[in-house]
């Protein structure tokens, strides 16, 4: 099957098998592999990518679901010359990387979520975050971090 | 997973011939975080899957002439967002509010929640007590089902082979009615429900006689129920604490709660009859 998207601001062809994954289809066809399998039910969020700007589960989306939309995943946010995007820095700044396995999927719904409500205060932080299993920070570095950057933004009051 | 063909008609006519010419080895596919799961874990091994997210119009939530409906393809995320939904039938909002997480939400729809009929679909209780109405189309053209006979036991719905969801539709509750859903979980988030308890209540014009009570029970029977014998109960009643502490006693007693490995029969007892004082208060609560 062809599927046709923008994968990370570029358009993209793909010619794969009907029953793969739109995780499968980022880490075998395209050589994403910031895009991580956890539990590959769902639960975890290690796999969240952003499809038309909302996060989803790339495990538990076909990947002809994509065909037409567009595709976001961490490799995609840096910027010119490998200028880290704020959450990124963020994360950095703040020690939120432990193992760094879940980070990508973190990153990307910490995305998702301050694109929609750029200033979410802790207790929307945590509920945005609550697809996203960290086994290492016990989360609150994470939550330290994605409120720096929600506090960073000019229209936050 | 297994390997299977994947189809995208683009009309529901389309659906319905292919589901009509593979039978049994063909699957429709609406959000997918149930199919695709059962896939992954090959609980299920359909060879054909028939999409329905080029089918024009499933994924709009309309709402006009006191009348709401949901295509089938609408995203729990998209009734988090509806306007009409949280102002008018908030026990569904909350329903979608607390499924899964932000990821899933966004994937899956309502029509999948409800044609899966997993016991426990967290929208299924809401739709039980706003009495929806499901449109499917079938070979033989469309047909309206009441929610109320639509989950035959879990995950058995009365839509035939090649009969697909189309819309849900909600009339207008009355006037001055409100409603709340608690969907009650061990963790805060990311967890399936030991219970679900819905409740409309329509106070008479004082605001503390009660003119028309509707209780739904999730997870407290093979299928959602209505709690018949206690919505009569509360009919005509002044609102108190006794009166709620009676109601739930009732509820008790119209539900068959089975013991599993998430709880007990007792438990899940215990929790209706203090889930339901808990759930009418709050729905009062938002009338102010």
């Amino acid at each position: 099957m062809k599927i046709s998207f923008q994968l990370n601001g570029e358009s993209v062809t793909a010619d794969v098998p009907d029953h793969i994954t739109l995780l499968e289809m980022l880490r075998e066809e395209f050589e994403l592999i910031g895009v991580k399998e956890g539990c590959g039910q769902g639960e975890c969020g290690s796999c969240t990518v952003l499809v038309d700007r909302e996060a989803v589960n790339s495990c538990l989306m076909l990947a002809a679901f994509v065909n037409g939309k567009k595709v976001e995943t961490i490799e995609g946010l840096a910027g010119a010359q490998g200028r880290l995007d704020p959450l990124q820095d963020a994360f950095v700044k703040h020690g939120a990387v432990q193992c760094g396995f879940c980070t990508p999927g973190m990153i990307m719904s910490a995305k998702a979520l301050l694109d929609d409500n750029p200033c979410p205060d802790r207790e929307q932080i945590k509920q945005g975050m609550a697809g996203n299993m960290c086994r290492c920070t016990g989360y609150i570095k994470i939550i330290e971090a994605i409120e720096s950057v929600a506090k960073g933004g000019n229209s936050c009051g | 997973m297994n390997k299977f063909t994947y189809h995208e008609p683009k009309s529901m006519g389309d659906v319905i011939d292919l589901l009509d010419s593979y039978g049994t080895r063909a699957m429709v596919i609406a959000g997918g975080t149930d199919l695709v799961l059962k896939m992954n874990e090959r609980k299920c091994e359909p060879e054909h899957i028939v999409s329905l997210r080029s089918i024009p119009g499933l994924n709009e939530i309309k709402y006009d002439n006191g009348e709401l409906r949901i295509g089938a393809m609408v995203r729990h995320r998209q009734i988090n967002r509806s306007k009409p939904i949280r102002e008018n039938f908030s026990l569904l909002a909350d329903a979608a509010d607390n499924l899964g997480s932000v990821q899933i939400r966004n994937l899956a729809t309502i029509g999948g929640n409800i044609c899966n009929a997993a016991p426990c679909a967290d929208t299924a209780g809401p739709l039980m007590a706003l009495d929806a109405v499901l449109l499917v189309e079938g070979p033989n053209g469309e047909r309206n089902i009441s929610i109320r006979n639509f989950f035959l036991g879990p995950n058995e719905t009365s839509l035939t082979g090649s009969e697909v969801l189309k819309e849900i539709i909600i009339s207008d509750l009355p006037q001055g009615a409100c409603s709340c859903y608690i969907k009650y979980t061990r963790r805060k988030a990311m967890d399936l429900p030991l219970m679900g308890l819905g409740v409309v209540l329509v106070p008479d014009p004082s605001g503390k006689v009660c003119h028309e009570a509707r209780v739904s029970l999730t997870l407290c029977a093979p299928v959602p129920i209505r709690a018949t014998a206690t919505e009569e109960y509360l009919t005509g009643k002044t609102f108190s604490d006794e009166v709620w502490k009676e109601a739930g006693t009732l509820a008790v007693g119209e539900s068959t709660p089975r013991t599993s490995f998430r709880t007990t029969a007792a438990y899940r007892k215990r929790i209706i009859s203090s889930l339901l004082p808990r759930a009418a208060n709050e729905a009062l609560r938002r009338l102010n």
